[in-house]
């Protein structure tokens, strides 16, 4: 019982750590929450991870570089920066919610998958003159900035383009390419989206 | 002899072409396989014996350390394409091309997995937020004092020094010793006094003030902490004659927090 107590006590202060945003960017780092939930918060952290799949959510974790191969380390686990994501994936009529349209999602898998497929890294003016074959000529800076601006993309002063902490957090990469390999065009026009979603 | 020497000069000039090569392919991003090692290595192989200068030496190894790094390249190259990640990038651009914006937003929404986060503010940051606000004073206000000020180069009297607080009036030990004349007056025949009760002043800044010589006097001691344990109440004893506690017990330090909350709890508690 009393155990019980502490780990309840633990869940809760691990949802408050997690759900509200503390820093500039969202997420909270191992070692912050080893100082707020003490030195088991890896088993909080699970217990909460099996409290959130009922509500399809899940905590995430993104290593510093490569993700191990085996179970992470005490120092890894530290080091890293933990998240709450979405553990399903969403509907098209949901995005429209979030503020995203159909033209944004299109151009942002179009970027990400790019910029993957050059090692991670591209000049962002091949990625642009790939975004300008769907998207109308004025848009493709005004979604480039945004893609910057929310973290999936960086930029650095060669104007080349890298994944950023967004995408390495809530993008599966290795999925994402092999479904765009996979997937076959119905070449088909564009139909509108609207129309799809209101149905 | 002049036939060794015209050797040397061919040798130079082949591996600065070869430093050449490499430092290329390194800084323009080529592709690293453009550079085959094995012709490199036996062409530094067939030159090295000539070499006996020190510059001469210094070439041959510049051309080692620049051909190490293409091969570095090379290596990295290869780590990548045995990765699940890599794709031919032509291949990844062709299937953009090709896919409506539909199908590429449908296929990213499989693989997306948004985070979730609340962005709200609390009662108490609002709070925190409105006294912020209320003791801000008008922007123009603000400009006004942080404008660079002329001033002409003069003499200061020690008493101008005091009033403008840069010099103390009295040394510390004068005013600790001051201090606890007070506690004495004020604990009377009682023997102590309410932590609060003395240090509490009719302003915060000036109870803060108080709270410190008080933590001196403790310290140096001139004076106790009584803690009572079961009413929660703590007092202060002034010592006849300053008593050193040093080696003669265990001295143990108690943070007493004097937060702005705290003291309008105890200025409502005089009050009423």
């Amino acid at each position: 019982m009393k155990k019980k107590a502490y780990y309840t006590r633990k869940l809760k202060r691990a949802t408050h750590l997690l759900f509200y945003r503390r820093h500039q960017k969202p997420g909270v780092k191992g070692w912050e929450l080893k100082r707020g939930l003490g030195v088991d918060y890896p088993k909080v952290l699970k217990i909460l991870d099996s409290y959130l799949e009922k509500l399809d959510l899940e905590v995430k974790t993104v290593f510093e570089g490569e993700k191990p191969a085996e179970k992470p380390s005490r120092e890894q686990l530290d080091k890293a920066r933990f998240y709450i994501t979405l553990r399903g994936s969403l509907a098209p009529k949901e995005t429209k919610m979030m503020g995203w349209r159909i033209d944004d999602i299109a151009g942002l898998a179009t970027a990400i998958s790019y910029v993957t497929s050059k090692k991670g890294k591209a000049p962002r003016e091949e990625v642009e003159d790939l975004l300008r074959n769907k998207l109308p000529g004025w848009r493709v800076d005004i979604n480039m900035n945004r893609y910057i601006r929310s973290g999936y993309l960086a930029e650095d002063g060669n104007k080349q383009l890298y994944l950023d902490w967004r995408t390495r957090a809530e993008i599966d990469q290795k999925t994402l390419v092999e479904l765009l390999l996979s997937t076959n065009s119905l070449e088909k026009e564009d139909y509108d989206y609207e129309e799809e979603i209101s149905d | 002899m002049s036939s060794k020497r015209q050797r040397k000069k061919i040798g130079g000039e082949h591996l600065q072409r070869i430093i050449d090569l490499c430092t290329s392919i390194e800084e323009k991003g080529l592709d690293p396989f453009l550079v085959d090692v094995e012709d490199i290595l036996e062409v530094v192989r067939e030159y090295f014996p000539e070499w006996e200068l020190p510059e001469e030496l210094s070439l041959d190894a510049e051309t080692i350390h620049r051909l190490a790094s293409v091969i570095k390249l090379q290596s990295d190259w290869l780590k990548h394409r045995s990765t699940s990640l890599y794709t031919d990038p032509f291949l990844i651009e062709e299937k953009i091309r090709k896919l409506t914006k539909v199908e590429l937003a449908n296929l990213f929404l499989e693989v997306w997995h948004p985070i979730v986060e609340f962005e709200q503010i609390s009662p108490h940051s609002l709070t925190e937020a409105i006294k912020y606000w209320q003791g801000l004073l008008p922007i123009d206000e603000r400009w006004l004092q942080t404008g660079p000020q002329k001033r002409e180069a003069g003499t200061v009297t020690r008493e101008e020094l005091i009033k403008q607080k840069i010099l103390a009036e009295n040394t510390f030990s004068e005013d600790l010793e001051a201090f606890w004349d007070e506690l004495k007056e004020k604990v009377g025949a009682n023997e102590k006094i309410l932590y609060w009760d003395f240090v509490g002043a009719n302003s915060y800044n000036e109870t803060i003030q108080r709270a410190y010589l008080t933590s001196f006097l403790i310290t140096y001691g001139y004076a106790t902490l009584e803690i009572d344990r079961l009413e929660e109440e703590m007092f202060i004893k002034p010592y006849e004659k300053p008593v050193s506690m040093l080696g003669k017990k265990q001295v143990v330090s108690i943070p007493v927090s004097i937060s702005n909350e705290e003291w309008m709890k105890w200025k409502r508690g005089l009050q009423n």
